[in-house]
């Protein structure tokens, strides 16, 4: 049975206009298919985050067409692409990105609140499910700012779960970490895929492992040169 | 988006910045204090001021004004219909001041349902004597128990039991300027003549002071009785009548109305004392003014303090945007810290504000021109609290708009990607 399509990417081109043109992204079109494990490779500058944050709604000035799980993004308005975020896209970035006023648990079910589907007692069960899956639910009522960088890492794989979103977007998920946790959260990332049938994109400079996921795009000066 | 969580993510910002957020909520708490404690004090001084005066004037009056009369004869002729005349030096003719069927009008008035009260009135002008000396004086002749209820007669009694004017016959309550020229103390009888030249003695049973130096030096209280007698006519004789309404603002009105009605001459406690209204509406208007301006710059505070607060949490805004919370709940969220601040300030300042105004309510203070008063007048009107809370509300809302505005426009990528 073919895999159904959930994000479609389609010559999307941007450009920076300060202080000179620059085409930083020309004709990029892809699509990423459910349960697939992309990572997205290239030199620095040659636009990988930019398209991450291109497809994850959040930079909307771009020309091209975008779909996510079938809607194209132009012409919403930014309340309707947060929902779009919250809904379908999770996110994990470098720098963790945790709240750090709050409690793991509670950053793990903060996106849950403004999806505001399931009563508190339930996300926090669910929370605690990821949690535990991830190998760190003792650390559910620790604040945010006691865990470490590998600890802090998982929770916000945690936090992009909690919404059963369509696609795991990462930035550079392991550039922060050491061998021994980059490994971690890459067979976490495989076991989304395997047991949750999550799409994962993942930006990385990271080629050993960009290597082990099951398909790569290589970008370059902004074009796609492997797919 | 639920407001319980939008609350917690609120206090947890709060939290962070506990002692920002607390130094703005002691500003507001500072400015409703002062607010709620400035107005109550200025317009417990108004009332009181006012109240000098306004307590003791009748509402109308009704009385014989001494006047030529209004259509002279040559307005009567039929050969100069329409023509002005300019007769100059025109004087009236001698009319008594008595007020004609006093009793039926004085009936007639308590059965009116806009009125409190009714109280007859008599002015003899006479002589206190002194030795060699005459000096000049008004007694007013009044019913005791009528101008007690009405115009806080015994209120100004200082010494003495005012009821005895009614119960003894011949008995006077001297001014107190008078009783000191005069050198008279209680239980004294003093000389008074009359226009009319009797003599009549009279005595002290009390001294009053109303507050206006002028007036002490001047005027004496008899009962109606005792200035009839004097007066040397019968005891129908009634010269004013003073109304007191349960509305003063229908004063003017009423007084017209009288005026057709008695044919009589009627004039309103508005057109008698125009002055004062305009002094307390001033005061009013400036103790609000510096009321509003400790609220604004208390506005300033928090605006500063809140846009400090999103400076600082640029990262928190940008991950709550990057995982699906849109602009609004981050201006509600904002706006929400700022509302609490102002609502907590606003409780806070109410409070010491009223316990302010209860301590400066004990602080003594004697006048000798108002002996009913022995602490700085506070009023504790209702209004004023809510004013300062509304006023909090509203200045801490503008106040929280602005960098909620901003922190709503937050672009997560810049941020996310600038690190």
């Amino acid at each position: 049975m073919e895999k159904k399509i959930v994000l479609e990417a389609k010559s999307i081109y941007k450009s920076f206009h300060d202080p000179v043109k620059i085409d930083v992204l020309k004709d990029v079109s892809f699509n990423l298919k459910r349960g697939e494990y992309v990572s997205i490779i290239g030199r620095s500058g040659s636009g990988k985050s930019t398209l991450l944050y291109i497809l994850s709604t959040m930079d909307t000035d771009f020309t091209g067409e975008l779909l996510i799980d079938g809607i194209g993004v132009h012409g919403k308005t930014e309340k309707q692409l947060a929902a779009i975020r919250n809904e379908k896209i999770g996110f994990v970035f470098q720098f963790h990105y945790l709240l750090n006023e709050f409690t793991a648990i509670k950053n793990v079910m903060l996106p849950a609140f403004k999806l505001n589907k399931l009563s508190e007692e339930e996300l926090e069960n669910n929370a605690y499910g990821f949690l535990k899956d991830l190998g760190i639910e003792k650390l559910a009522k620790k604040m945010a700012y006691q865990l470490s960088g590998g600890e802090k890492q998982r929770v916000a794989i945690a936090r992009a779960m909690i919404n059963d979103p369509l696609i795991i977007m990462c930035d550079e998920p392991t550039g922060n970490l050491d061998s021994k946790n980059a490994d971690i959260v890459f067979n976490i990332f495989k076991e989304l895929t395997e047991a949750y049938d999550k799409t994962l994109l993942v930006v990385t400079h990271d080629l050993e492992f960009a290597e082990k996921t099951s398909r790569i795009i290589e970008l370059h000066d902004g074009k796609v040169i492997r797919e | 988006m639920n407001i319980k969580h939008l609350t917690e993510i609120a206090i947890a910002l709060m939290r962070a910045r506990l002692k920002q957020t607390l130094v703005a909520a002691i500003g507001v708490t500072f400015s409703i204090a002062l607010f709620v404690t400035l107005l109550g004090f200025m317009e417990g001084l108004n009332k009181l001021l006012d109240g000098i005066v306004l307590n003791r004037t009748p509402h109308i009056r009704l009385y014989n004004d001494i006047q030529p009369s209004k259509i002279q004869p040559i307005d009567l002729s039929k050969a100069f219909v329409g023509y002005h005349h300019f007769i100059s030096s025109v004087k009236p003719v001698n009319n008594r001041k008595e007020i004609y069927n006093a009793q039926q009008i004085i009936n007639k008035l308590k059965s009116d349902k806009r009125i409190v009260g009714v109280a007859p009135k008599i002015t003899a002008q006479v002589f206190y004597n002194l030795g060699n000396i005459d000096l000049n004086g008004i007694i007013n002749g009044v019913e005791v128990e009528q101008e007690a209820k009405l115009f806080a007669f015994g209120d100004y009694v200082t010494e003495g039991n005012y009821k005895e004017l009614q119960t003894i016959s011949n008995t006077i309550i001297l001014g107190k300027g008078v009783a000191e020229i005069i050198n008279a103390k209680i239980g004294d009888i003093i000389i008074v003549t009359s226009t009319e030249g009797e003599q009549f003695s009279l005595k002290v049973i009390g001294f009053f002071q109303s507050g206006m130096l002028e007036i002490d030096k001047v005027q004496s209280f008899a009962s109606l009785k005792t200035t009839q007698k004097i007066l040397g006519v019968n005891s129908n004789y009634i010269s004013d009548i003073q109304i007191k309404l349960k509305d003063l603002k229908m004063a003017p009105e009423m007084a017209m109305a009288y005026e057709k009605l008695f044919k009589i001459d009627a004039e309103d406690i508005q057109t008698a004392n125009a002055q004062f209204e305009t002094g307390s509406g001033v005061r009013s208007i400036i103790s609000y003014a510096v009321g509003v301006t400790l609220l604004i710059v208390s506005g300033f505070g928090i605006y500063n303090i809140l846009n400090m607060l999103i400076y600082e949490k640029m990262d928190t805004i940008a991950i709550l945007k990057a995982t699906g919370f849109d602009g609004n709940d981050v201006k509600k969220i904002f706006i929400s810290i700022s509302l609490s601040i102002g609502i907590a300030g606003a409780i806070g300042g109410v409070i010491i504000g009223f316990l302010m105004s209860l301590a400066i309510d004990a602080i003594p203070f004697s006048a000798p021109s108002l002996p009913a008063v022995n602490t700085y007048p506070i009023d504790y009107g209702l209004q004023y609290y809510l004013v300062a809370i509304i006023f909090a509300m509203v200045t801490t809302f503008l106040a929280g708009w602005l960098p909620a505005k901003k922190a709503s426009k937050v672009d997560p990528v810049i941020i996310i990607r600038g690190k």
